[in-house]
């Protein structure tokens, strides 16, 4: 066992801008990653990230906030998207101070491309508002992130994989327990503070922009240790996956002036979003494309995808600014984007709800009356969050400005509690037991279920019964599916025995998490009867206020759903009431 | 497809041996991750690491059919049968295709890899030029994933005091960035007879790196700004 002021579950974005706070505070803190750091998926990240330094033209906090409150179609919560806009000028300079290598304009100052769903003077155009480091922004940020981090002696333990929360009797957590992966090892890490920072989940689904790493683990942490997981009906399919590989071309190709074809060669947003066009939030452009390809207007010989053409930006542009997507598009496509199109279709790309947090990144749930009770000692950060900064839908580049807002806000507000002054509070007799019979398990089973076979399956059937366009039968029949699948993951066998690097052990385990995600996914979405963001029922095709908006809490114990209400109040504006959303 | 596996599980074997594979293949297939997926599928004890599958995260370095590169950006039509496949060379094996990297990455840190700049920062962004900035081009998107310094006979030989192609690469990063302000401490730091000096020009490095990022070439702007300060 070993003790910290802090433990830090992820060394992503999020995780390494709040250990990057902690550090350099001189707290004691363990930054625990199943990679090593600049392996994290905020790697792939490539268009930008948003903020309204107002270098190509006017911009203003305020327009960000509107677009961002607008792209969540009003689930979002208007306390934190302010919280969020308001503070992105400061944390994308901070981060160029770190020495991140941004792309610049002629006068020196930062470059800023178009993205979807942003627009100037509340929704009138688009407008120049992602910061950019060519299409490798995540990369250019996560490695300034590490780099600072070991500036500031950050302690990570690489290759450990966090397996449970520990909660005492109180409900306060006190640490995780964790697995070593070069010794096979289980230890206790006690902390005064545990933040969650494990990012996305995107391995619940067949066709998904997300890396092997993203299995959810934090989801299904707070899932065993009965915490709610909030709004997880609402998956962002990302417009542009290369068809059949689903890796990400960025939304930036499109915000350098790409457009969506049809099998007729028509720029068919111009129908569907007559003002943004191709530059419409995600989910329409996803559910515009998925219109197209079932209507029979989809490219190739089964028409099934669209076509992203850029070739008219020309070679020039193409290689300064989008030097990645041609690269992609050659190895994954066989396509030189300089002269022909991409073949792409809607991808699952992100996950807007996650562990409910407040703006300090202290997980709360409800309690007593209250929706709203902090869980003592618990924080998430990230895609693992939801603080709810994306509500039904994420815009493009408030990923990873979620991750520099929240990551710093938390590990400021933990700075702010003097935790190297506190006590650890005691570990329950039962601390690490739960891991340990999850192991043993695993380690002693025979002639079980295939750990591969069964997370295939899990991926296969969330993609055709939870995909763009949803309705209750597709829906209640991925329930019953999903948890026979969780009866199949309790029953699943390796046949590796060595303690060294063991990853089908790594993998088993992360199946327990990708089912409590793929649950807390199909049983949110079934439940809600309406269309709202990224969630498209085609059998309740229209927003339903009066009653739906309301963020689902989902309970592992008995799949139990709770509500509770949106925050519509602002901090210090005034309050931007739901109303119809067209682009 | 044919494969033939560099295996060893410290646990239980005395010395690494080759196991050889014949998978089926899906037709959608199409990177060597791809085949090691279903590899792994009939045999999970076989350890590797992986995580983006694009070529970006930098986890997933071996050495395939005799050259390092990146699993999950080669394509399977571009490799001989049977492929065999070894663990990354010069770095002591953990097991299987894992390698530790703590060589690596200790000599990656010796570097001073952060920007150095004591002025307060002002209220806004630095400003940096266009032309200023892309000088930065080619040296920032190395991704940390040793196929260049493994493939360095330089740093098989001397791997705790030559920093290696991937830790100059980074050295001349913050040397050519306007904003930083420790060439000098930079320099001093690489003067000596093994820390940069070890570098032969093989170009192993610039050769198989995934990315396409050129090292030898940024050994050879450092030495030519030793060179110059020195006179």
């Amino acid at each position: 066992m070993r003790k910290f002021d802090a433990v830090l579950v992820g060394a992503g974005g999020a995780g390494m801008r709040a250990s990057l706070q902690l550090a350099e505070a001189g707290l004691s803190v363990a930054v625990l990653s199943k990679v090593f750091p600049t392996r994290s998926h905020t790697v792939a990240a490539q268009g930008g990230i948003g903020a309204s330094l107002g270098n190509m033209g006017d911009d203003s906090w305020l327009w960000h906030m509107y677009d961002t409150i607008k792209g969540s179609d009003w689930l979002g919560d208007q306390d934190a998207i302010e919280y969020m806009c308001k503070m992105a000028p400061q944390v994308v300079y901070e981060l160029e101070h770190f020495g991140m290598p941004f792309d610049r304009n002629p006068d020196g100052t930062i470059y800023q491309r178009p993205f979807g769903g942003h627009s100037a003077n509340f929704g009138e155009k688009p407008i120049q508002r992602s910061c950019a480091a060519a299409d490798r922004t995540g990369h250019a940020m996560l490695h300034t992130l590490y780099q600072r981090n070991v500036r500031a002696r950050t302690q990570f333990f690489v290759e450990w994989m966090a397996l449970d929360l520990i909660r005492d009797a109180e409900g306060s957590v006190v640490g995780v327990t964790a697995l070593e992966m070069e010794t096979g090892e289980v230890m206790i890490l006690q902390a005064k503070a545990t933040i969650l920072a494990t990012g996305g989940a995107g391995r619940i689904f067949a066709a998904s922009t997300n890396a092997f790493i993203n299995t959810g683990d934090g989801l299904g942490m707070a899932a065993r240790a009965e915490l709610p997981l909030e709004d997880m009906e609402f998956w962002q399919f990302h417009p542009t996956g290369v068809a059949g590989a689903g890796v990400l071309i960025t939304e930036g190709v499109r915000g350098e002036g790409g457009i969506l074809l049809n099998s007729a060669g028509e720029r068919f947003m111009e129908r569907y979003a007559p003002n943004l066009k191709d530059l419409a939030s995600r989910d329409v452009v996803s559910r515009s494309m998925d219109q197209e390809i079932k209507e029979g207007r989809g490219c190739g010989p089964n028409k099934d995808y669209v076509l992203l053409k850029l070739d008219h930006l020309g070679p020039e542009v193409i290689m300064k600014r989008l030097p990645s997507i041609h690269e992609i598009a050659l190895k994954f496509a066989n396509v030189d984007a300089t002269k022909e199109p991409i073949p792409v279709v809607p991808t699952i790309h992100y996950q807007m709800g996650g562990i409910p947090t407040n703006i300090h990144g202290q997980v709360v749930a409800p309690k007593d009356g209250s929706p709203n009770t902090v869980v003592p000692g618990l924080y998430a950060v990230g895609e693992c969050a939801c603080v709810s900064v994306h509500g039904a839908n994420r815009l493009g580049t408030n990923s990873l400005l979620d991750l520099i807002v929240f990551g710093r806000a938390t590990g400021n507000f933990l700075v702010d509690q003097n935790l190297p002054a506190e006590g650890q509070r005691a570990l329950p007799r039962d601390a690490g037991e739960l891991s340990l019979s999850r192991l043993a398990r695993i380690d002693t089973a025979t002639g079980g279920e295939s750990v591969p076979g069964v997370a295939a399956t899990l991926r296969k059937t969330m993609q055709a019964h939870c995909g763009v366009f949803r309705n209750a039968e597709l829906l209640s029949a991925g329930v019953s599916k999903v948890m026979e699948l969780e009866q199949q993951a309790a029953r699943t066998s390796i046949t590796d025995r060595s303690r060294v690097f063991n990853t089908a052990r790594v993998e088993a385990l992360e199946l327990d998490n990708l089912i409590e995600t793929a649950k807390a996914t199909i049983v949110s979405a079934h439940a809600r009867q309406e269309s709202r963001g990224a969630q498209a029922r085609s059998d309740f095709p229209n927003r339903d206020d009066a009653h739906w908006l309301k963020h689902t809490l989902w309970y592992r114990a008995g799949n139990r759903l709770d509500y509770k209400p949106v925050n519509l109040k602002p901090l210090t504006v005034d309050a931007f009431p739901p109303k119809a959303r067209t682009y | 497809m044919k494969f033939r596996i560099y295996r060893y599980d410290p646990e239980k074997d005395a010395k690494p041996w080759y196991k050889d594979y014949d998978v089926a293949l899906d037709p959608h297939d199409r990177m060597l991750l791809d085949a090691l997926v279903r590899v792994k599928e009939v045999d999970d004890t076989l350890s590797f690491r992986r995580s983006c599958r694009e070529g970006v995260c930098g986890s997933d370095a071996m050495n395939i059919n005799g050259k390092n590169g990146l699993a999950c950006v080669t394509n399977l039509k571009t490799l001989k049968e049977p492929v065999e496949l070894r663990p990354l060379p010069g770095l002591p094996v953990i097991r299987d295709l894992i390698v530790d990297m703590a060589q690596f990455f200790k000599q990656y840190h010796s570097i001073r890899p952060y920007l150095v700049n004591d002025t307060p920062p002002p209220e806004k962004e630095r400003l940096q030029s266009p032309e200023e900035r892309e000088k930065l081009d080619g040296l920032y998107e190395c991704i940390l994933c040793a196929c260049c310094s493994t493939a360095c006979p330089s740093f098989w030989w001397n791997p705790d005091k030559f920093v290696g192609p991937a830790g100059l690469l980074a050295a001349y990063r913050f040397m050519a960035d306007s904003r930083d302000q420790a060439m000098n401490e930079r320099l001093d730091n690489l003067e000596d007879p093994y820390r940069l000096f070890r570098c032969h020009t093989i170009m192993n490095c610039v050769d198989v790196c995934p990315k396409g990022l050129n090292p030898t070439g940024a050994i050879g702007r450092i030495k030519e700004i030793m060179v110059k300060r020195a006179v």
